[in-house]
């Protein structure tokens, strides 16, 4: 080859790089992700009166002013989520165990808030795969909560190995049972379940009002509140004070697995996924629809239930009224940011945790509100849901079809 | 005389295929010129150039004479070129003088739409070419032969002379087609011109004065009416020679395989679709089911296979009660079901094509060892049966949906026949395929007859009917109207059957 076919040949590879790269639909999510961090920072630089005050000043001090907190926005949401590198840097350095601990601990705070949206975003995500559309995971996070602080409590004397899992059981089959009535009333009726899962989301706040007033209240306390569980019934921690960090997330990890492997690797999934894909090639093939939209509302509430009984056995060890603070609803922005695939709905859950994790720290250190991190989360997903702003705003290309 | 419409050298490259190979075309004033060719030929590419939708590579365009710039369809508006789809672009909820002024609205002073004026000129329209139809009504409520009228009057209400009709009968009962022949010559004594895209040999040397034929984005000829014959045209267009009539032997009958007693199955407006059927299929026949598209056919199959339940009557497969028997069981006994629609519940479009090839057997041995999927397995199961049916497809794991329509039939086909079958039912079996396929799915079809296989063939392509059946049942507003011999029994009795007259009846 001549040298001017050489650069020629590298320059077609080189381009064909950047083309498929262009074409990539994982392109336009992690695009998707980054231009909504970035809008977020501008929208916490618009909204805050500092900004507007250095404006009055002079163009120069407003643009400095809004870079400040652009810059101080991101800074402590990174910090806030995954700690202050010099502190790490010199605890690691001191080899001291108590420092280490107290460095690492945004980074194990953030694993610990993700943890609740691995497993809603598997309830939603199981659900979207099979055609439905679970709206009633926050529902089913109380209900399962609701059982699982029963097994917790009731029980005294048991080891943990037996208490934990039948407690995390507790709550799968609670949540299980929320989801499999609204999803028998589809598969016998065609009742939709939107509207019937939100409305069984009401019930479930009542329910849950109801008992932690009720039988289920701590008998020492006069708020809504149950009894601690017991010292049994503790998803293990790993760290001492502060640090929270708990097997919960071990487990979500698991059935996140569990999940994938269904799904995909069974001949269970493969008629779930058909039924889902397609109602009238499964009618053809002899799949049962109603069996399919039965089991998936079952397993997706219990997915949904043990959020509630992560919250309850590896967070507050006990159960207050207003506990969960809309897992249910962001599990389904996320779903649809991981694809409804188990592994997107895992790197979108860790996402959405650090996200939440670092939001505490910027409303602290930055004062900034942490609604913003809402705006934010709705940005990405709007990016998401509409690919084409994107392309556009990128420039790039529709992912190839092949040719007709 | 100069021809009304000049391409030439017309080419078009898309990355990895070059679909337009310098074509060269013309078409003279009055005239109806067929272009002819397989799926993935480049006809539609090649009028898509014409129409604006694509920019040629090279070539030239002369309308009448005057060469043409062609950037976007409304381009060739102007200039008198106009194109029906084979998929109408009508919207089901405006009526017909909304469908047609859509873009070239009349208005009145103070802009607002003037639909007065516009369902007058469609009057003058419907006069003048012979195509009624009432401007008020609403296009969901028309039926698709007076719908393709509708999408006419569009190029007619904007003047078009030069008319390109995209597999126009396609959708079309066999009258609806005589109808559409006539409006097109009635067209053609106005002084338009028309090209007809399409891939039906008997309608092109019926109709077409003049036919050229694509294959690879090349012409390959073209051809005179009075100089030409099908078997030559199918010939140019598959490039070998094709069999259009099956040979085969006298059918070797055996027991009874299907047997089904007064059947009565509702539709799902809840009104009688199929009523008082009875007939039975044995091992080593065809019965073909003829008859005009929505006489109870569709009812009738989903009743067999188990998609439906009949209200009354009984169905027996191989001795065994079946009239309730859910889908699975029906399977199992050893039935093949080729859908009407395939893509709607043959396939599972997004599913690769391994997949789709065991999607009713996807729980049983070895496809899956106590639930847990067998992959490898799977996959050689598909690579045979890509071998074997000649699925043209890079590999086993391509999405199905980036097949083209006579794949996508093999693989049902393939995934069928893969199993020890005892009743196979097709239904239109051929729909929307090519020469090509059609030839090999009629190939595959007559083999399992001679093995044996009982087969309910169920078609409006009475051609196809024809060619393959042993046994003909023609179905007329639900009802079985007789059963005759295919070798004795002519095409005009049976055409006269599927229009419900009885030979007792006149």
């Amino acid at each position: 080859m001549t040298k001017t076919e050489e650069t020629q040949k590298k320059k077609d590879v080189l381009s064909t790089f950047f083309d498929e790269l262009r074409r990539n639909s994982l392109t336009v999510t992690v695009l998707a992700i980054l231009t909504g961090l970035l809008a977020g920072g501008l929208i916490a630089a618009v909204t805050t009166e500092g900004v507007y005050a250095a404006f009055r000043v002079s163009f120069f001090e407003g643009i400095k002013a809004g870079a400040m907190v652009f810059w101080n926005t991101y800074k402590a949401l990174f910090t806030g989520s995954v700690g202050v590198p010099a502190d790490i840097v010199s605890a690691l350095r001191s080899g001291d165990a108590v420092a280490i601990n107290k460095a690492f601990t945004p980074f194990f705070e953030s694993l610990l808030q993700a943890t609740p949206y691995i497993f809603a975003g598997l309830a939603v995500a199981l659900g979207f795969r099979v055609g439905l559309f679970n709206i009633g995971a926050e529902g089913q996070i109380f209900v399962g909560a609701l059982g699982t602080v029963w097994v917790a409590t009731a029980f005294k004397g048991l080891p943990g190995i037996i208490h934990v899992p039948l407690a995390l059981l507790g709550g799968a089959i609670c949540g299980g049972i929320w989801g499999m009535i609204p999803g028998w009333l589809k598969a016998k009726t065609g009742a939709h379940e939107v509207i019937n899962t939100i409305m069984m989301n009401y019930i479930a706040f009542r329910l849950s009002e109801y008992m932690l007033t009720g039988i289920l209240r701590d008998p020492n306390k006069s708020t809504p509140i149950s009894a601690p569980i017991e010292k049994s019934a503790w998803l293990p921690r790993f760290f001492d004070d502060p640090n929270r960090f708990h097997a919960g997330f071990f487990v979500a990890l698991l059935m996140a697995f569990l999940v994938y492997w269904l799904l995909f690797r069974t001949s269970w999934g493969f008629e779930l996924r058909t039924v889902g894909s397609n109602p009238n090639a499964a009618r053809y093939a002899g799949m049962s629809i109603v069996r399919s939209t039965v089991l998936t509302m079952f397993l997706s509430g219990a997915l949904a239930g043990m959020a509630g009984a992560n919250e309850v056995l590896g967070v507050n060890h006990n159960l207050a009224v207003a506990f969960s603070s809309g897992y249910g609803f962001d599990s389904i922005a996320l779903a649809l940011l991981g694809n409804s695939h188990p592994l997107g709905v895992v790197l979108a859950s860790l996402l959405f945790g650090f996200l939440r994790n670092g939001a505490i720290q910027m409303q602290l250190t930055a004062g900034i509100p942490i609604d913003i991190i809402s705006v934010l989360q709705a940005l990405i997903l709007a990016f998401i849901a509409a690919p084409a702003i994107i392309r556009t705003m990128y420039r790039l290309k529709e992912p190839k079809a092949e040719g007709k | 005389m100069e021809p009304v419409l000049e391409l030439r050298g017309i080419t078009k490259r898309f990355p990895g295929v070059l679909a337009n190979d310098h074509i060269s075309l013309d078409l003279k004033q009055g005239e109806i010129h067929a272009l002819l060719g397989e799926n993935g030929a480049g006809k539609t590419t090649l009028m898509n150039i014409l129409y604006g939708l694509y920019k040629p590579d090279e070539g030239e365009i002369f309308v009448k004479g005057k060469k043409l710039l062609v950037e976007t369809p409304n381009d060739a508006i102007k200039a008198g070129v106009g194109m029906v789809h084979q998929h109408f672009m009508l919207i089901p909820v405006f009526t017909v003088t909304e469908n047609v002024m859509l873009g070239d609205e009349y208005l009145t002073a103070g802009n607002f739409l003037d639909r007065k004026k516009a369902a007058a000129r469609i009057r003058e329209i419907s006069q003048t070419y012979n195509l009624q139809v009432d401007p008020d009504a609403y296009v969901k409520d028309l039926p698709v032969g007076i719908q393709q009228r509708v999408e006419i009057i569009k190029l007619l209400f904007r003047n078009a002379d030069i008319l390109i009709l995209d597999e126009p009968t396609a959708v079309l009962t066999p009258q609806e087609v005589d109808e559409l022949f006539k409006i097109m010559k009635t067209l053609v004594s106005q002084g338009k011109s028309i090209i007809l895209i399409t891939h039906k040999l008997r309608e092109v040397m019926e109709f077409a004065e003049r036919t050229t034929v694509i294959r690879g984005g090349k012409v390959i000829g073209s051809a005179k009416q009075s100089e030409t014959n099908q078997f030559e045209l199918a010939s140019m267009m598959v490039g070998r020679q094709i069999e259009l009539n099956i040979e085969k032997k006298d059918p070797d009958v055996k027991e009874v395989v299907l047997d089904v007693k007064s059947l009565k199955v509702l539709d799902t407006h809840h009104q009688i679709a199929v009523q008082d059927v009875s007939f039975e299929v044995r091992s080593g026949e065809v019965l073909g089911i003829a008859g005009v598209q929505g006489n109870g056919q569709t009812e009738l199959v989903r009743a067999l296979t188990g998609l439906d339940h009949p209200v009354e009557g009984k169905i027996h497969l191989l001795g065994k009660d079946i009239t309730h028997a859910p889908v699975k069981q029906i399977t199992e006994i050893g039935t093949a079901h080729i859908p009407e629609d395939r893509q709607k519940d043959g396939l599972v479009l997004a599913y690769s094509i391994e997949d789709n090839l065991i999607l009713n057997t996807w729980y049983k041995e070895p496809f899956a060892h106590n639930i847990v999927l067998q992959r490898k397995v799977i996959l050689e199961n598909a690579d045979k049966l890509i071998a074997n049916f000649d699925i043209r497809t890079p590999n086993a794991q391509t999405a199905t949906s980036n097949l083209s329509g006579g794949n996508q039939q093999k693989v049902i086909v393939a995934r069928e026949f893969s199993r020890p079958i005892k009743l196979l039912v097709a239904s239109q079996p051929t729909r929307g395929l090519d020469v090509g396929s059609i030839e090999y799915i009629h190939r595959r079809i007559i083999e399992k007859r001679d093995d044996g296989c009982a087969v309910l063939l169920v078609s409006t392509e009475l051609d196809e009917i024809m060619q393959l059946s042993d046994r003909i049942a023609v179905m007329y507003r639900g009802r079985i109207l007789a059963i005759v011999d295919a070798k004795t029994t002519s095409r005009e009795t049976i055409g006269l059957l599927m229009a419900g007259v009885t030979p007792e009846a006149h």
